[in-house]
């Protein structure tokens, strides 16, 4: 069975629907990108799966021994607070909070510090969050959500912000946690070209709906519209950025 | 100076005063961190403006016992302000300016109008600014305000783990499946409790001093939460005991005089910041 299965789903919030007739499954390993323009619902999307808000219609089964708290985040850079007194240790250890016990216990201290190792940012782990880089922030932030699970990552614009050769290690780090650790990713990107690199599964959200594998997609009428599209834009070598 | 403390610490109000002083800065500056870094500093001045007018209803019907009530009223308020912020159309600080001057205006349009006192202003002045408040406790409201400060100190210690997640990240919270609305009602109902023991101490106007001060002075010296909060307690408590004795000694009003301590302790971390750990 899929992880996670989304049935016509319909997101939205106050009210609002901002897209609907969302439907695909996860399966575990599988590395899934959601593409799609600005406001096409790609953080509504993201959201609802976290359980921050409810579907306003339809239905998300999560299945294969996932449970729905049992999904990693790595929020936007934007959404973290610059002036946080914290070390990174505190931080990576809050990500053990989903059991109910007061206190941290020994072994919830092992899984941050080993979180860290595997991150490489051991170094970094008594000082203080904001003394760091956008990348190592992503990196301790990413170890935060490992501590939380072992199962799904979802991240939401890992890479926006960061520099082309941080874009990449970061883009490493992520395909060697699905691939050695066979930890399911849900990456939200609006950046097709590495999606389109790393991705097994593409769900492109606008005002048609699209999912499937990328092979698929590539030779979709969708897809090849939205890559051709991506095709007639130079991207500027600098900046990493697309120019009209 | 030591002889002219020791006779007044003969008096048992002076002693109470010390006590509830020391408890009250203890726990302000607990959640005091929270609150700044969640970006509700001015929260204590609209809770305090509330209790303001809560009292100001309970002096109208001549309730000589009006904790419970201004307890009562605070809670809600903090309550309205804190948990709803996420739903309702007014968001936070928004919310806590309107709630701050309604009560505020209120709170002495009723003194103005119904109270039997001949000095409404002194009243109102007292109340503010607490000028004297804290030297007039009753024995009952000594041990009332100990037991609350102490059962929010533990309180605060059981979920520190928790109110760290919380003010660094509400979301990812949420999503790894900590209850995010009950620690939300649960912090609300304890700031609500100590702005109502804060107003004992330096009335309503300076209760936010005493919220933010500590976090703001130590938040310069700490890269860690936790030193932040240790430290900002400590610090709290040291200018609160400080400021009752220069108080007591120099015949200045209590409220202000921790407040001015508070002041000189912020700007003195602040130059140690620079020079020394240059965050």
């Amino acid at each position: 069975m899929a992880q996670i299965i989304c049935k016509n789903l319909i997101v939205g919030y106050e009210g609002q629907v901002v897209r609907d007739n969302i439907s695909f499954s996860v399966e575990k390993g599988d590395y899934l990108c959601i593409v799609g323009e600005n406001g096409s619902g790609k953080s509504t999307l993201m959201k609802t799966l976290l359980s921050l808000q409810k579907p306003m219609g339809g239905e998300i089964v999560f299945g294969d021994g996932l449970n729905a708290n049992e999904i990693g985040y790595l929020p936007q850079q934007s959404t973290v607070k610059r002036d946080f007194p914290a070390t990174n240790f505190e931080i990576v250890l809050s990500g053990n909070l989903g059991h109910k016990s007061f206190f941290y216990s020994v072994s919830d201290k092992k899984r941050a510090l080993d979180a860290m190792q595997r991150l490489h940012i051991v170094e970094f782990k008594d000082r203080c969050f904001r003394e760091l880089s956008g990348g190592q922030q992503q990196r301790v932030l990413l170890a935060r959500a490992l501590c939380a699970t072992e199962k799904v990552l979802l991240l939401d614009e890992p890479v926006s912000g960061l520099d082309p050769k941080v874009t990449a290690e970061m883009y490493e780090i992520v395909r060697d946690l699905n691939k050695k650790d066979n930890i399911t990713i849900i990456m939200i990107s609006h950046d097709l070209n590495d999606a389109l690199k790393y991705a097994t599964h593409i769900l492109h959200i606008g005002s048609e709906i699209f999912f499937g594998t990328k092979d698929e997609y590539l030779n979709s009428e969708i897809g090849m519209k939205f890559t051709s599209e991506l095709r007639n834009n130079i991207i500027c070598e600098n900046c990493g950025k697309k120019v009209r | 100076m030591i002889e002219t403390l020791q006779m007044y610490f003969q008096y048992p109000f002076v002693r109470y005063a010390m006590i509830v002083g020391v408890l009250v800065a203890l726990c302000s500056s607990l959640l005091g961190v929270t609150l700044v870094l969640k970006r509700f500093s001015f929260i204590g001045d609209g809770l305090s403006h509330v209790a303001f007018l809560a009292m100001a209803v309970a002096a109208i019907f001549q309730w000589t016992n009006n904790m419970p009530l201004i307890l009562a009223v605070t809670i809600l308020a903090a309550i309205v302000v804190l948990c709803m912020g996420e739903t309702t159309l007014l968001k936070g600080d928004a919310a806590i300016a309107m709630i701050s001057v309604t009560s505020l205006a209120l709170g002495y349009l009723f003194m103005n109008m119904f109270s039997s006192s001949s000095n409404i202003s002194g009243d109102v002045c007292t109340t503010l600014f607490g000028s004297t408040s804290i030297l007039t406790l009753s024995t009952q409201q000594v041990i009332l305000s100990s037991i609350l400060s102490i059962i929010v100190v533990i309180i605060y210690i059981l979920f520190y783990n928790k109110i760290f997640a919380l003010t660094f990240d509400e979301d990812f919270s949420r999503a790894i499946g900590v209850n995010v609305s009950f620690y939300n009602f649960a912090i609300a109902v304890i700031i609500a409790v100590i702005i109502v023991l804060a107003m004992n101490l330096v009335g309503s106007l300076l209760t936010s001093a005493l919220i933010i001060f500590p976090a703001l002075s130590t938040m310069r010296l700490y890269k860690s939460f936790k030193a932040v909060v240790i430290s900002s307690a400590v610090l709290s408590v040291l200018c609160a005991g400080i400021g009752i004795i220069v108080s007591i000694l120099a015949g200045t009003p209590v409220g202000s005089t921790i407040v001015g301590i508070e002041i000189i302790a912020y700007a003195m971390c602040v130059i140690v910041g620079k020079v020394v750990v240059k965050i």
